[in-house]
């Protein structure tokens, strides 16, 4: 019994993560077909990065996951902090609208941010994939956030007023200290968000903006690219080296 | 001396509830005075009025002569120790009590200073980079009482500042506090639903029910003559039954009359009379008006508490000899003991 | 209150990117190309080919989430039950495919099942020759599975980890033999983990266009394809615009249904 279990586990596992590995392997084969390995070479790492398309992409992918999440960030941290101050009925209606873009499908919240767009006579590109961005990733800030302020004790932000710290100097000293595991918790979230949207930037952007999920996508239906494995290498050893490194940061603030 | 803090008409309402009614009351400058009643009587919402975290729906808060119904708390010169503590959790001691001068961009060796001395005051000295979440329960009080002090406020408010701690530490806290407020000589008010703590501290105590005053006076005269069946009840543990003034000096209860010496009342009028269960003096049936049964005894440390049933009404009595459980006894209480006060809706 | 709602940024916001697009989605699924009012759109929705593409997004999403579902219970469960260390580090492992972008990791199986992927290649060296494993169902299906499995585990897993043990030990002192325990202790009380973990893994499903993109070549088109060729290739918004709604509809009715299972679950709870 404990040997099926564990063998049940491990198969899928394995299922999870021969994909990934299989990539990662074939990212260092000398020829285009993976499966078929004719001996080691980086050439493919090389090619990726002087692909100019890619490199752009990649470079739009950044420049958006840093500005949308820093702006969801601040927009949904002050929010919150609103949102937190409602009556029960009015934070109940307002956190409503705030989980439209959680539930909706992807693809809905896509075509109706370009519908919008277009009503407006907004050329598609980097600000209304920006503007998209910050849509979709804000929502989340605000429920990580709001938790840690409902966890707040009332009377340390009237102490702070007591001993004579203005309710804007009360917010940044007291309150937002507080509340930081939630702000960077939410930042994280909206970043990661950014970095892997592919749905939504592809129907709101346009005009030769593309992030590296949509450059993956038109490439991968003109077929297989093992440029897209030396990609995927290098996008998930980042992935896996900065989860070490926060959970490394977490471990040694916790002692 | 000039009254440092007085309200007049001071009334709070939530909606329909008046929580606050009519309040008027003043401290002096150096005063020890608490505000005493049980929960939900309105005692913290004063208090959180006069600090500036409620605003009044009528009546005023004057500060020094001056109105100060609707400044906001930060624009007060008072501060408040408040019952949970409230300590910053994200900063060290030394931080928490340099918060406030801080904002008043007060020199950093100054702040050091000042840090340092009220460490000494509240017996913490070398604590300054201790987390919060290190430090024990009594710790924080002081920590929490050595941070509003260091902005020497006008007024100290105290909100149940030892209502967290065990009895002994409690007991300890007491009598430091009220050192402390001797020492620095600043005004404090206290809220406290512990009328022993109300009794040990103040100069002046202010007992509260639903919103409303109903006694003001020094520890000793609310003691001794309480104004009502309330205040008596809630002073301390009492006989509270009724009677009927006779004539001056003389009162009739559970129809047998006894001397005492109250007088003013009307002929036949229906009084409560208060007898403090540590008045009462036990002895043989036969030598006492009024004899009942023992139907409990319970060791209390310094006192037996002991209940005796006599006719309709059962008399808690404490006494240093113990009785036997349905030992006949006779009840007796000298004239002065015993406290005649008019009839009030009192819900005791 | 109004001085509240538009008082903040964010509330103003929210109400020009996430509730005015909306309307114009609503307004244009029930208007023509001129901008008068019709049902027409709905009704071009009745066509058989419509409806049964409809029929196969829910069909096919349904049959991932059953599969997810029978894959994924049993191994929270086993998850719950190995030693502390191997736990942690199985939780981990679960986790971090989700960190890789949701393209690779659907490019990944294109590469691996195309004509001259992996198992292709395999095949050749038994000497089956090479075939052509995209483009179906079945891939559409394992896609599927693939990228939402986690998303199914995770949330069974921190249900079935919060059950008390003490009501699993009162329960087996009461008489219950391992079986009984699961069926009457553990499984109901993972109804909340299971719903989420349906819920997580059905929406992404029921809407998506990459997979059947990547791995169904074009040939196996879901709702979400529709949507996508009718905004960016026949550039009938209108029509595009009644589906989104309909999408929609599909989301809130299956959120309705969910969500009276949880209710009911809460109830039996208390």
């Amino acid at each position: 019994m404990r040997l099926i279990k564990r063998f049940y586990i491990l198969a899928i596992i394995a299922f999870l993560y021969a994909p990934i590995l299989f990539l990662m392997f074939f990212s260092f084969n000398q020829g285009k077909y993976s499966g078929n390995w004719e001996g080691f070479s980086i050439h493919w790492y090389v090619k990726l990065f002087n692909d100019k398309q890619i490199m752009k992409a990649l470079y739009y992918t950044v420049l958006v996951a840093v500005l949308s999440s820093a702006a969801a960030t601040i927009l949904g941290t002050m929010a919150a902090y609103v949102i937190f101050q409602m009556k029960l009925r009015t934070q109940k209606l307002v956190l409503n609208v705030n989980n439209i873009p959680l539930l909706n499908p992807d693809i809905v919240t896509g075509v109706a941010l370009m519908a919008l767009y277009a009503s407006i006579n907004l050329r598609l590109g980097l600000l209304t994939m920006l503007l998209s961005h910050i849509t979709f990733s804000t929502p989340y800030v605000v429920l990580s956030v709001l938790p840690k302020l409902k966890q707040l004790s009332k009377d340390t932000v009237e102490a702070a007023l007591d001993l004579g710290a203005t309710p804007f100097q009360a917010f940044t000293k007291v309150i937002l200290p507080e509340i930081m595991p939630g702000v960077i918790a939410g930042a994280l979230i909206a970043f990661t968000l950014s970095i892997d949207d592919f749905v939504i930037s592809f129907f709101t952007t346009g005009n030769g903006v593309t992030n590296l999920s949509i450059t993956v996508y038109s490439m991968a239906r003109r077929g297989i690219s093992p440029e897209i494995n030396a990609l995927s290498t290098l996008m998930f050893t980042t992935v896996i080296t900065m989860l070490l490194i926060v959970n490394k940061r977490i471990e040694v603030k916790d002692i | 001396m000039a009254r440092l803090i007085e309200t007049k008409g001071l009334t709070k309402r939530f909606g329909e509830d008046i929580v606050v009614d009519n309040l008027n009351l003043w401290v002096k400058k150096n005063e020890f005075l608490t505000l005493l009643g049980p929960s939900g009587c309105g005692k913290t919402t004063t208090l959180r009025m006069i600090g500036g975290f409620e605003f009044p729906t009528s009546g005023d808060i004057i500060f020094n002569g001056e109105i100060i119904n609707h400044v906001p708390p930060y624009k007060r010169q008072i501060n408040t120790v408040f019952q949970k503590y409230a300590l910053f959790p994200h900063l060290n001691v030394y931080e928490n009590i340099a918060f406030g001068l801080r904002l008043k961009k007060i020199a950093e060796d100054d702040i050091k200073n000042k840090v340092k001395k009220m460490l000494e005051l509240v017996n913490l000295n070398g604590f300054e980079k201790r987390r919060i979440a290190s430090l024990s329960g009594g710790q924080q009080q002081r920590i929490a009482i050595a941070r509003a002090l260091v902005n020497e406020p006008a007024v100290l408010l105290l909100d149940e500042p030892l209502g967290a701690l065990d009895l002994k530490l409690r007991k300890e806290m007491q009598l430091e506090l009220k050192g402390m407020q001797k020492e620095l000589g600043i005004t404090f008010i206290y809220v406290t639903h512990d009328q022993e703590e109300a009794l040990t501290m103040s100069d002046k105590i202010i007992i509260m029910n639903k919103g409303i005053i109903q006694q003001i006076g020094s520890p000793i005269d609310i003691y001794n003559e309480p104004v009502n069946a309330f205040v008596a009840d809630f002073i301390g543990e009492s006989n509270i039954t009724s009677g009927i003034m006779l004539d001056d000096y003389r009162v009739s209860i559970n129809g047998i009359e006894f001397c005492c010496v109250d007088k003013g009342f009307q002929k036949e009028e229906k009084v409560d009379v208060v007898i403090r269960p540590e008045d009462i003096i036990l002895t043989a049936p036969d030598d006492s008006y009024i004899s009942g049964v023992v139907h409990s005894v319970t060791f209390k440390g310094v006192h037996y508490e002991i209940m005796v049933r006599a006719q309709e009404h059962t008399w808690i009595i404490h006494s240093t000899t113990c009785s036997e459980n349905g030992a006949e006894v006779g009840l007796c209480f000298e004239p002065e003991n015993i406290h005649i006060m008019k009839k009030g809706d009192v819900n005791v | 209150m109004f001085k509240k709602l538009s008082g903040t940024p964010y509330m103003l916001w929210s109400i020009i990117f996430i509730i005015v697009p909306l309307f114009l989605v609503v307004f244009y699924a029930v208007s023509t190309k001129d901008g008068d009012l019709t049902f027409g759109n709905f009704k071009r929705f009745a066509d058989p080919i419509f409806i049964s593409v409809t029929v196969r997004s829910i069909y096919i999403a349904l049959l991932a989430t059953v599969v997810c579902l029978v894959l994924g219970y049993p191994l929270a469960y086993g998850i719950t039950s190995v030693s502390p260390k191997y736990e942690k580090l199985l939780v981990i492992l679960l986790v971090l495919p989700m960190w890789m972008n949701f393209l690779l990791r659907t490019y990944a199986w294109q590469s691996l099942l195309g004509r001259n992927g992996m198992i292709s290649s395999l095949l050749k060296l038994v000497g089956l020759g090479r075939v052509e494993l995209l483009f179906n169902e079945g891939t559409v299906l394992l896609g599927m599975v693939y990228n939402f499995l986690p998303f199914m585990v995770l949330p069974i897993y921190t249900v079935l980890k919060k059950i008390d043990t003490k009501i699993i030990e009162a329960a087996e002192d009461l008489g219950a033999n391992k079986i009984t325990v699961f069926m009457k202790i553990v499984l109901p009380l993972s109804v909340p983990g299971i719903i989420s973990g349906i819920t997580m893994t059905f929406m992404p499903a029921v809407s998506t266009f990459v997979i059947p993109a990547l791995l169904g070549g074009g040939k196996y088109t879901l709702i979400g394809n529709l949507i996508e060729q009718q905004f960016l290739l026949v550039g009938n918004w209108n029509f595009g615009s009644a589906l989104s709604v309909i999408l929609m509809l599909i989301v809130l009715i299956s959120a309705a249904i969910l969500y009276r299972y949880d209710k009911q679950e809460e109830r039996v709870n208390i």
